[in-house]
């Protein structure tokens, strides 16, 4: 049955696709589980919905209350699309170097943005949505960085459907960003088939965050120290903006699967295990897909040489 | 032969603003004391009093994650690459 009652059911069941052309080793197989297929065009539609579920069921959020919230932009257009549904004005605030297509997107779902300095990354757009809720008590901070909600919806919703899609599944490749992915499907998987791997990819975002005056400024997501982060990890890898490109472009040159650049990093991730395995070690590894390559057109990553197409990918936040 | 080292931004003052900066192989431990050593601006970022990494941290040898290799004892060979990154508020969120 294809037929819904309301937009908001289309978030979550996204579709898995064999990419294992692309695998260096024919005993790893490779999948890739398509989020930009949710209706906001990402995986973060599913974290916004239980957010905002579970600010609603706690009276935290009720019609007229303002929703403010830091994104680069995936939360920020999955949270505005629901937010306007609902009757809940919202303040995205968001680094200066997010592509314009990400800026049309949240206007277009009704968001106001307040934008930081880009070269303070993820960190600054943080600090100024603190500031912003601690002089507005009035509104609602969601913080996905800290909201139990966020790795939740991921154990309860894209970590079963990877081990009901894929129940052979040894390995599990995700990117790191809040953290709360690689925590949801990674803490169902290891409950369910503890032989799991759990993999993190990850820019080298800190190598040019400005506005450190040292590196006791760091941040870590405040779930990923709850739900035991360090701990449930295999392990966690760097992917350098050239390689991202590389993998992002193979994608749409040989599987026909058009990605955001994350999803080149997770599938280089991925790539990388397939190399490692010991000698007759079988795999299927599963890599989440975080969004579509739409939002990212402008930057011309998907056209540019690949040297050029790096260096826009250094300066573009494309995670 | 040697080992690369590739410093945050955060880093370069300490290091007379360089990027990146040989180093001697050996474990991580061993590298660590040695940049510490030739740049003692670093080392109240780099160490806790006690001596260990500083939690805030990330030690990375050819991308690694040295916490999931084997921490401080971690291996690194001539030729290879440790990066020592901030950690900061993730970018896909």
């Amino acid at each position: 049955m294809a037929r819904f009652a309301s937009v908001l059911d289309l978030i979550g069941d996204t579709p898995m696709v064999d990419i294992s052309n692309l695998s260096p080793n024919p005993l790893a197989q490779i999948f890739v589980k398509l989020e930009g297929q949710n209706p906001g065009g990402s995986v973060k539609d599913r974290i916004a919905k239980a957010m905002i579920e579970r600010a609603e069921a706690d009276g935290e959020l009720f019609p007229g209350r303002r929703i403010i919230e830091p994104s680069s932009g995936n939360t920020g257009i999955g949270l505005a699309l629901i937010a306007q549904l609902r009757g809940y004005p919202i303040t995205i605030v968001m680094p200066d170097n997010t592509t314009p297509e990400r800026r049309q997107l949240l206007e277009t779902f009704g968001a106001d943005i307040v934008f930081t300095p880009g070269i303070e990354g993820s960190n600054g757009a943080v600090r100024r949505a603190q500031q912003l809720a601690d002089e507005h008590p009035e509104w609602a901070f969601l913080y996905q960085y800290g909201n139990e909600a966020n790795p939740q919806a991921h154990f309860d919703t894209t970590g079963p459907e990877i081990l009901r899609d894929l129940p052979e599944v040894t390995h599990f490749v995700a990117g790191l960003g809040t953290s709360g992915t690689l925590l949801g499907v990674g803490t169902y998987l290891k409950e369910n088939k503890p032989s799991v791997k759990v993999l993190a990819i990850e820019p080298p975002a800190g190598e040019k965050v400005e506005g450190l005056r040292s590196l006791d400024d760091g941040f870590v997501p405040p779930v990923f120290e709850k739900w035991g982060g360090a701990g449930l990890l295999d392990g966690r890898r760097i992917v350098r903006p050239l390689e991202s490109v590389l993998w992002t472009r193979r994608l749409v040159a040989e599987c026909g699967i058009f990605a955001g650049v994350s999803t080149g990093a997770a599938v280089a991730g991925a790539v990388k295990v397939a190399e490692r395995l010991a000698p007759g070690e079988r795999a299927s590894i599963a890599v989440i897909s975080a969004d579509g390559g739409w939002k990212y057109l402008s930057t011309g990553i998907y056209t540019a040489s690949l040297e050029e197409a790096a260096e826009i990918a250094e300066t573009v936040s494309t995670w | 032969m040697s080992v690369s080292v590739r410093l945050p931004t955060v880093l370069r003052p300490h290091a007379a603003g360089q990027s990146v900066v040989d180093a001697t192989a050996g474990s991580v431990g061993e590298i660590v004391g040695e940049l510490v050593g030739r740049f003692p601006g670093m080392k109240g970022n780099l160490l806790s009093d006690g001596g260990e990494l500083q939690r805030f941290v990330n030690i990375y040898v050819n991308d690694e994650d040295i916490r999931y290799l084997d921490k401080a004892a971690t291996k690194v060979a001539d030729g290879d690459e440790l990066t020592i990154l901030p950690a900061v508020a993730g970018g896909m969120s």
